[in-house]
Order: structure tokens, then sequence, then C-alpha cells
């Protein structure tokens, strides 16, 4: 199975919600990653045949389904709020797209019910309401009425984002799962760059409408081709110091210098660490965890990500500590250049 | 310091609540208890006043002309309801979800519900009317039914239903209007994927959504046609013979026509304990199969 969309693009009052969108996806998942209105959705949307595009296609299999209306293309679709049938047990939910079907009658319709019920484990609540379960339930219901029915695409839209922590880890794990013996084009969307990553399937970055990189997620992590994609793959955020390359480099003039928060340290890790002396602002403890705000000279801000608690005293003077190796270097447009941080130094 | 003594607190609630309580009196409680005093009494003049029990309770149950306005006035609220919340819906349905015609279509909708109702009851009786309106001409005329109101009971009947169907199904509409408005756009998708069909997409997502506002439309409806009064005293005045006497009909008559205050004090008394049982079982009944 291959979904393709070729040169689609999407404009709404004016403005462009995707701006000549090609993309080629195999059998299996495709993580489409982005930050908010980067026009994740309204790819879907598209996809699903909700959205009609302004120019381009959709194709499903080699076939042209831009014309074909929703009811007869062959997909399902996760949203990001728990839509299921209210009026309906859960049974009746995950039944409802077999019986729609056609393709599934009496005993193979109870069978796969039961099937996908057991995988998502709903096995024990398929008497009850929608109403009557959790949200983490619902939303597994909704997963469950999604994978039920052998469909061409299956889009999910951020389906994790409404859930609460716990459950996130949880039915994250399970989805890479479920999604690996998927007979079809699996596409979900994420901002989470923690699901991209422990999905580790091939991925497109996604950004104003455009698609900014597509490949593995793990490789543009380490080496982000953009500042864009660098700060789409970061969470916590990259911290973004100004620079200037030294003389006789293959590069000249300013730049932006990426550096992710836990390569900030207290101490040197290495003989070729960079220090910069700080004054600490704030500690935020998360338990496992503590970011440390720290305010370097010339008024620039740097979080580290440090593990394990930490007391520090706000207005405290400090020491923090960058391996150039690790710094990300980036010209004035936002691309990546081929220098290490030892190349650079920083601004002030 | 001491603490502020927990029962003077209670007493200043009561301080508030009193407003509401003396208003309730004056507007309610005491005008009922008027009716009960009544009801309860033969009264021949201000100062002459035999205290009687319950006969007439058991007179207003054993008149034949009462029996026959209350099973008159169950069948019209029974029709009334049959009609209006079905078409109520499907007008709702029907109406535009987003655009320059929702407006449009929601005056278009409310009008009726705008006109006073003694008003709709004069506009009916003379667009019915076989000789000069137009809706009873057109019927009488062009479709060649031999159409009367003022002879024909079944005419004057059909006409009252008609004209409460006219007056009170925008209400229904509307509620259900807005019923539907507040379903998220995903639950509609959700449909269009699975292929679901109109049929299922209403029973399945907008009928459930419903429930609510349903419940008000069916109490909202049952207690006011059951109550009617005004359009059908405007139109027939109860009649021809006795074909659209409703109870409040045939309880100001009884009461301010001939006076009779005691039997007719009992029999409202009857009369509004009847409306409550049948809004409590109503009431019951629609929250109870939601669950």
């Amino acid at each position: 199975m291959t979904l393709i969309l070729d040169r689609v693009s999407v404009r709404q009052r004016g403005e462009i919600w995707l701006d000549d969108i090609r993309l080629e996806t195999g059998t299996g998942l495709t993580t489409l990653i982005g930050p908010l209105n980067s026009g994740k959705t309204t790819l879907m949307r598209v996809v699903a045949g909700l959205q009609p595009p302004d120019s381009g296609r959709v194709l499903v299999a080699g076939k042209d389904v831009t014309s074909i209306s929703v009811r007869n293309r062959s997909i399902a679709f996760v949203y990001q709020r728990f839509i299921n049938y209210p009026s309906l047990t859960i049974y009746e939910n995950i039944a409802s797209p077999l019986r729609l079907d056609g393709r599934f009658r009496g005993p193979a319709i109870d069978r796969r019910v039961r099937e996908v019920a057991e995988l998502m484990g709903l096995a024990g609540l398929l008497d009850r309401r929608p109403a009557e379960l959790s949200g983490g339930q619902q939303q597994r219901t909704a997963i469950a009425r999604a994978l039920a029915r052998p469909v061409d695409v299956l889009l999910l839209d951020e389906p994790l984002a409404n859930l609460d922590f716990k459950l996130r880890e949880q039915l994250r794990a399970d989805l890479k799962a479920r999604f690996a013996d998927a007979p079809g084009v699996v596409l979900y969307s994420t901002a989470d760059p923690a699901e991209a990553l422990t999905f580790a399937a091939p991925t497109v970055v996604l950004g104003e409408g455009r698609v900014l990189e597509t490949g593995d997620v793990a490789a543009m992590y380490a080496r982000p081709p953009t500042l864009a994609v660098a700060a789409t793959l970061s969470d916590p955020p990259l911290n973004l110091l100004p620079g200037v390359v030294r003389e006789g480099r293959s590069a000249e003039g300013g730049v932006l210098l990426g550096i992710r928060p836990h390569q900030v340290t207290l101490a040197p890790r290495g003989p070729g660490a960079v220090e910069l002396p700080a004054e600490i602002r704030l500690a935020e403890v998360t338990g496992s965890a503590t970011f440390l705000h720290l305010l370097l000279r010339g008024e620039r801000h740097l979080v580290a990500h440090l593990p394990g608690t930490w007391r520090f005293q706000p207005g405290e003077a400090t020491r923090a500590y960058v391996d150039p190796a690790h710094v990300l270097v980036f010209d004035e447009g936002g691309d990546r250049l081929p220098l290490s941080g030892a190349e650079v130094d920083l601004h002030g | 310091m001491t603490r502020p003594d927990p029962r003077r607190r209670a007493n200043r609630a009561w301080l508030l609540v009193l407003p509401v309580v003396v208003s309730v009196a004056f507007t309610a409680v005491i005008p009922l208890m008027t009716v009960v005093n009544f009801s309860v009494q033969d009264v021949f003049s201000p100062t002459d006043r035999v205290f009687v029990g319950l006969d007439w309770f058991y007179e207003a149950v054993r008149r034949p002309e009462n029996r026959e306005a209350f099973v008159r006035t169950l069948l019209f609220s029974a029709q009334v309801l049959l009609v209006e919340i079905p078409l109520g819906v499907a007008i709702a349905v029907a109406m535009p979800r987003r655009g320059v015609w929702v407006s449009v279509a929601l005056v278009l909708v409310a009008l009726p519900l705008l006109i006073p109702w003694n008003v709709v009851g004069t506009i009916w009786q003379i667009f019915a009317r076989p000789d000069i309106g137009l809706g009873g001409w057109t019927v009488a005329n062009l479709l060649g039914v031999d159409y009367n109101y003022t002879l024909d009971s079944t005419d004057a009947w059909i006409t009252i239903l008609v004209m409460d169907v006219w007056h009170w199904t925008p209400l229904v509409a509307l509620l259900a209007y807005a019923g539907l408005r507040s379903i998220p756009q995903p639950y509609f998708q959700a449909a269009q994927i699975d292929g679901a069909s109109a049929w299922a997409t209403f029973r399945h997502i907008q009928l459930p959504r419903l429930r609510g506002v349903l419940t008000i439309a069916i109490l909202l409806r049952f207690m006011d046609s059951f109550m009617i009064y005004t359009e059908p005293f405007v139109v027939t005045g109860g009649g021809p013979g006795n074909a659209t006497t409703f109870l409040s009909i045939l309880l100001s008559k009884m009461a301010v026509g001939q006076f009779d205050v005691g039997p007719a004090g009992a029999f409202s008394l009857i009369y509004f304990l009847v409306v409550q049982i049948l809004c409590y079982v109503f009431f019951t009944a629609l929250t109870r199969s939601g669950r």
C-alpha cells in the first residue's frame, strides 16, 4: 500500500494552510510531527477526504482518490477528542464500522470485535457506554474502532494529546506494537518529539504548512538540517545563543548556536568544555530532573536540564559548561552549518 | 473574639429567603388556598357558606361533561406531541447549520412564537373561514373538501390542532436546533468515515444528543397543550357543540359563567394534580430511559 500526496495545497480565507506538499509513504507507520498550526490536521483531513485540496492530488495505492467522497474511501480516523457514538455500547461502537463494511458478516464481526477489544484492553468493558469510561478508555475505544476494519489508510491526529501523562506513556508503547502489523498506511500526527522518537518510524516534519524534512527521526534529531526541524524535535526547547564564526573557517559572520538543555552542565564534561559565567534565576524541580534557568552575560538566557533534584538559591553566581561538540550551529537563515561549536565565538 | 452563633447565621439565611417566600405566597400559595377554600364549601353569598367536605370532588369526577372534556384534552395533548415533536426535530435537522441562511431560517421559524395567543386565535378564525379566509376558502373551493369549522366537529378539531402545530412547532424546532448545534463536527465526520447513512447518523449521533432538549420540549408542549384555552376560545368558543371544549374552557364556563365556584374549585384542583402527575411521569420516563 502506498500513499502519495502530489503537490497538495490548501488555502483558507486568504491564508495558506498547506503549501505544495509532496509526500510518499508505504505500508506501516509514518509519523507526522510539527508544532501547533503547522498543518498536521489539515493534511490528515485532505488525506481523509474531509477537506478538498485547492490544488494537487492524493493517490492511494497508485489510484487518484482526490475526488472520491469520504464515504467511499477506505480510511479510519482517530481524533484528538474522544469521538464515539454516545448511545451505543463499546461493543457496538467497535462493531459499527464492520457492520457498514460489507466484508464482515455475523460471527466474523463478533470475532473481530472481541479480538480488537482484547488488543486494546477493553475486553471487560464491552457492555458499557462511552460516558461510563475514563478518558483513556474512551480513546482506546476510538482507536479500537479505527483498527477493527482493515483500511488502506489509518489516520491518527494527535490521539494521545488529551490524555494524562501516565496513560500517554503506556498507550504510546502499546500503539507502536499495534501499528507494526497494520495492513495499510498508518499516518500518526503529534507535536510531541518523545512520541516520534519512541515510534522510530519514518518521520515527516511539518512547519507552517510545508514539509521541512523527511527521513529517520533519530538521524534528524542528531543532525537537524534546519533550526525549525531542530526546534520541532527538541523538548524541552532548544537554547539559542548568538555567536560569530572564527576567522579562516568554511563560513563567516553571525550564527545562532543551538544547545539542548541536557547538554548544559555545572561541571566540565571533558577537556574542551566552554565555561560560561552565569547567575541563577530560577530552579524548576520536576522530581527526576531540575530545570535551571540561568542568566548569562549580555542578558542571554540559558536553561540547563540536570538529572535529579537540586537546590539552588536564586541570584547565586555559578558556572555553566557546554561541550562544543554537541552545539548545533545555524546560519542566520536557519540552515545548519557543518561547523563545530569550537569554531565559533559566543557573542558578548 | 467569639465565633458567631451558627443558629443566628441560620436566621440570617431565612431573612434572605424571605422575599421569595413572600412573592411566592402572593402569586401562588394564597390564590391556590382560596381555590382549596372554595372547593370544600357551598358558597351562596360571601356571608352565607356551608362546609361540604369532599362532595364537590366526588361530583367533579362524576359529571359526564367533565370526563368528556378530560378525555378530549388528553387526546388533544397526545396528538400535539405526536405531531409537533417529530415535525420540530425534522425542521431543526433541515435548517442550515452555517452561512447567511441561518439567521433567515431562525427568524422565519421563530415568527409564530412572537404572536400573542389571542391574536393567533383571531388570525386563524379569519384565515380558516371558508367564505373569506384564504386557508378555509382554498380547502373548501380548490381542494373541493366540504369544510366548515363552525359547523363540523371534526373540521373544528383539525383547525385547532393545525393552529397549535403552526404556533408551537417552532418552539420544538428551536430547542432541537440549539441541541443539534452543540454537537461537535468530528462526530459527523466520524459517521461519514464509517459510511453511516443519514438515518444512522441521526439515530446514533443527533438523537442521543437531543435527549435533554427534547425532554424539556415534551414537558413544555404537554403542559401548555393540556392547559390550552385562548386560541380555541377565540376560534370556536368550544364548539360546535362541545367538540373543542377543553378542560380549561369548561372550567372557566363553570367558574365565571355559572359562578359554580365550589365544583369549579374542586375540579381545578384535580386538574392541577393531573398536570403535576403527568409531568412527573413524563420526566421520570424520559430521564430514566437515558441511563
